[in-house]
């Protein structure tokens, strides 16, 4: 027996080639058990809306900050589809319109994201199909699609198209659509590539950023910031700011602002506020940070092990111990943190440039005191993340002040507070000792890294015996369950810890290499099984044109791989080095990634190639320096990001592997950069440099040490 | 204090009663509306600011309305006419010069500057106009190789 309910929720449409079409409403249940769940729906409708005009919106909880998501989801969904790619319309990281999501990070979009979108295009597409199939009178296997339109093969007249079958309503359920996935053979638009989307509204300025909304009434807030991380307000007078004509001055728990509905007058207000700061200890600083992560670090966490260190240690005829250290590296997004709120009684709405926009919803909300569901974040283009928007201090201090002042209120920051909030890539050392057998063969591998975490520790090499170990708990970088380590906080940086694990594997490799007389090529393939690894780092130095050479050989060609977020890279490449300035010049790079199945493959390419260049960055001059709490570097004109002289000619070259899921691509090629150019410096010099960055001073000091003269090329 | 000033901006005359020292971004983004010029530095270290002003690229955020006054200011917003982009806009998107897209106005600007002065650049000389203009994505290969293809010196195949 039937409730009404169940009734009403049933509906037969009629004859499909000899079957019943029996449509079913979507569980009402699905969106609220997926704020709940914290898990993408089933529902087809909560990703697509077929719109009267046969153009597709596709709704999703990622957000695009230049990584070309944007592109490859609307490829995703086209291809399940059946639709041509200009028809689709992206709507990404609206709460109020798209599936929830966790926020876009960790190289997940197209791996975690991907399959639940195709899987509701393809489920969208059986629907209609079966829809078809009753309006044409036809069965099912007679129709094909093509560009949103379905046809009977053979007779291309007898149509119907997408936007005729949905009738501007969402799409209910047929009880016997089989939605079938599409294979790689039969894709029409994955796997090709395609131009950006967002390519034609960002040249010509339309495309809008967090800072570029505008609402009637509002006004540009200017924040009192303190002078360092934890100093404390002790005094404050905002009296001459008050006096200015218009400026409304804010003071509410730890927040101190000045607004006004012209930014400059804001900016002056700001100027006009005195106050006075506890000062803060000057301590760890940019060189005594190292001991204290080390001293700091309560215990060691092994995330993995094999056989007996000691036994390796007495199999080892060789011992090499060394300590890789790494400073912290700021994001440094073109755009800076920007929010623009507007609260009523009842809700509010904000637009910020975020990379969690549910997860800052619901921060929001709490700080408002608003269930989740009176919260809507709008996401508008992010000018860059690379992990650093997974923060959202802009958005709740907008928050706040609106509610405060009745009116809407726009926060961005200027270039010196985003680098002062900036949650650094953090500050991390590494300690290993290895050790070679006679044979040259590596049978001890003792690893502890401090700081950061393990991402990346773990590679791929035989070792026998050998443990890891990390000193931080596997966060993406949340200092406060690390209390005291970090004189600041630290956040997820284009692959978190990887960056330092990488550097460190990828170094000791390379010198035992050299120590063992041995091409690192040879070396590496020596004590790698792993069929991909060997398959991508054999891609990598074919299209080098690698020629097997004992460092240090001269020429200054370095390599590294590794395995992230699920795919491989290898990297290889030519540096020189100006001996009297230190100064390294990186010329070319050739970049091998296996990555699974590949979406878009220039957007793959594109990712490849800024990962590449934007690791030169952290390899050769990033470094944030600070004396305790106090952030010394707040401006591009003492910290350098790769400019166009610095940037090399990046070789792309995708591993083709379609038969396995898509896995990350934005991550895995930024983390072989810092030892590729590190093991080239030795390659070319016989000096080894184990702190990232490897400034100018650092090469230059290195070589005065280093006594292994050059051996000349060849 | 405030002054009448009058300029052009994109071909059209703006008179605005402001204080001459007030920086051009300020006014773009703000009175004008034109938000395509973007705020990243506030210091004339980024370039995503650049706009032309008497066919010179300037950085608007250090420059000051005194020195716009009677100019012609160009924004991105100005370069393409009736919704057809201009050859460097085509370009950029040909070839995938832009990522985040925030550095792509100032980007597109000095390299109109560029080639308005010198239409067949080496790529070495397009490397040193843009070498002050910051990407943080790391487009900048694919941003040189649409500035050649622009100028017609060389697209890469």
């Amino acid at each position: 027996m039937s409730t009404p309910t169940q009734v009403s929720r049933r509906e037969f449409i009629g004859m499909a080639g000899g079957g019943i079409v029996v449509l079913v409403g979507f569980s009402a249940l699905d969106g609220i058990a997926q704020e709940r769940r914290f898990s993408y729906p089933t529902d087809p409708n909560a990703y697509l809306v077929i719109g009267d005009d046969g153009r597709i919106t596709v709704l999703t909880g990622k957000i695009e900050m230049g990584q070309g998501v944007v592109t490859s989801l609307a490829q995703m969904a086209a291809e399940e589809l059946g639709v041509d790619l200009a028809t689709i319309d992206m709507v990404m990281g609206d709460t109020d319109r798209c599936p929830w999501d966790m926020g876009t990070f960790g190289s997940l979009t197209t791996r975690m994201f991907g399959p639940a979108l195709r899987a509701a295009a393809a489920e969208a597409r059986a629907i209609l199909v079966s829809l078809a199939a009753v309006r044409l009178g036809v069965a099912k296997r007679r129709l094909t699609v093509r560009s949103g339109s379905v046809s009977v093969i053979g007779e291309p007249v007898r149509s119907v198209t997408y936007a005729q079958l949905a009738r501007g309503k969402g799409l209910r359920k047929v009880v016997d659509a089989r939605a079938v996935l599409r294979n790689a053979a039969q894709f029409r638009i994955m796997s090709h590539s395609a131009q950006r989307l967002d390519g034609r509204e960002k040249v010509t300025g339309e495309a809008r950023y967090a800072a570029d909304i505008r609402l009637p009434g509002m006004l540009y807030a200017r924040i009192l910031r303190p002078p360092a991380h934890g100093a404390k307000l002790v005094h404050l007078d905002t009296f001459a700011a008050e006096a200015m004509k218009g400026v409304i001055v804010i003071h509410k728990e730890d927040l101190v602002a000045v607004l006004h509905e012209d930014e400059l007058a804001a900016d002056q207000a700001r100027a006009k506020l005195s106050a006075q700061w506890s000062s803060v200890p000057p301590q760890p600083d940019t060189e005594s940070i190292f001991e204290h992560l080390v001293s700091a670090t309560q215990a060691l966490h092994e995330v993995a092990a094999q056989g007996d260190l000691s036994s390796g240690r007495r199999q080892a005829e060789r011992i090499f111990q060394m300590e890789y250290r790494k400073g912290y590296v700021a994001h440094a997004p073109l755009e800076p943190h920007a929010a623009l709120a507007q609260v009523s009684a009842t809700g509010a709405t904000v637009w910020a440039s975020t990379q969690t926009p549910f997860p800052t919803r619901d921060r929001i909300a709490k700080v408002l005191g608003f269930e989740p569901k009176h919260v809507r974040v709008i996401t508008p283009f992010l000018g860059g993340g690379f992990g650093g928007k997974s923060a959202d201090r802009q958005a709740l201090e907008a928050a706040r002040l609106a509610a405060t002042c009745g009116r809407p209120v726009q926060v961005a920051w200027d270039r010196r507070e985003e680098f002062f909030y900036d949650r650094f890539d953090p500050a991390a050392v590494v300690k290993l000792v290895s050790g070679l057998d006679r044979e040259g063969h590596i049978v001890l591998w003792d690893y502890s890294v401090y700081g950061t975490g393990e991402r990346g520790a773990i590679h791929l090499y035989q070792v026998p015996n050998l443990a890891i170990r990390t000193g931080v708990a596997p966060v993406y970088g949340d200092a406060a369950q690390s209390p005291g380590l970090h004189p600041f906080e630290v956040g997820p940086w284009r692959a978190p810890g990887a960056n330092m694990n990488v550097f460190a594997i990828e170094s000791q490799m390379d010198l035992m290499a050299a120590a063992a007389g041995v091409d690192p090529v040879t070396f590496r393939l020596r004590h790698l099984k792993d069929r991909r690894m060997r398959k991508v780092l054999q891609t990598a130095v074919a299209s080098f044109r690698w020629r097997p050479a004992v460092g240090p050989s001269g020429r200054g060609i370095g390599l590294a791989c590794s395995t992230d977020a699920g795919s491989y890279v290898a990297s290889v490449g030519e540096i020189s080095v100006e001996r009297s300035s230190g100064r390294v010049s990186v010329s070319r790079v050739v970049c091998a990634e296996d990555l699974g199945l590949v979406v878009n493959p220039e957007g793959a390419r594109m990712q490849i190639e800024g990962a590449t260049t934007m690791g030169i960055g952290y390899t050769l001059t990033e470094e944030v320096r600070f004396r305790g709490g106090e952030i010394l570097d707040h401006s591009f004109a003492s910290y350098q990001i790769p400019t166009f002289s610095a940037a090399p000619r990046v070789e792309a070259v995708l591993v083709p592997h379609q038969d396995l899921p898509a896995q990350g691509g934005g991550e895995p090629p930024i983390t072989t950069v810092g030892a590729m150019v590190a093991n080239a410096i030795f390659d070319s010099t016989g000096a080894r440099l184990s702190r990232l960055p490897m400034t100018p001073e650092r090469i230059v000091a290195a070589l005065a040490k280093s006594a292994a003269p050059a051996r000349g090329a060849g | 204090m405030a002054q009448k000033l009058e300029f052009r901006v994109n071909g059209r005359t703006v008179r605005i009663e402001l204080d001459p020292q007030r920086a051009l971004l300020g006014v773009l983004r703000g009175p004008l509306a034109l938000t395509g010029t973007k705020y990243g530095c506030g210091e004339g270290l980024c370039g995503a600011c650049t706009v032309l002003l008497d066919g010179q690229a300037v950085r608007s955020c250090m420059t000051p309305l005194a020195a716009v006054d009677g100019k012609d200011v160009l924004t991105i917003e100005g370069l393409s006419r009736d919704g057809k982009l201009d050859a460097l806009q085509e370009a950029f998107v040909e070839h995938g010069g832009l990522q985040c897209g925030y550095c792509t106005s100032g980007m597109i600007l000095t390299a109109t500057a560029l080639l308005r002065a010198t239409p067949h650049p080496s790529r070495d000389a397009i490397r040193q106009a843009l070498e002050r203009n910051l990407c943080r994505c790391a487009a900048h290969q694919r941003i040189l190789d649409a500035v050649l293809g622009a100028s017609g010196a060389g697209v890469r195949p």
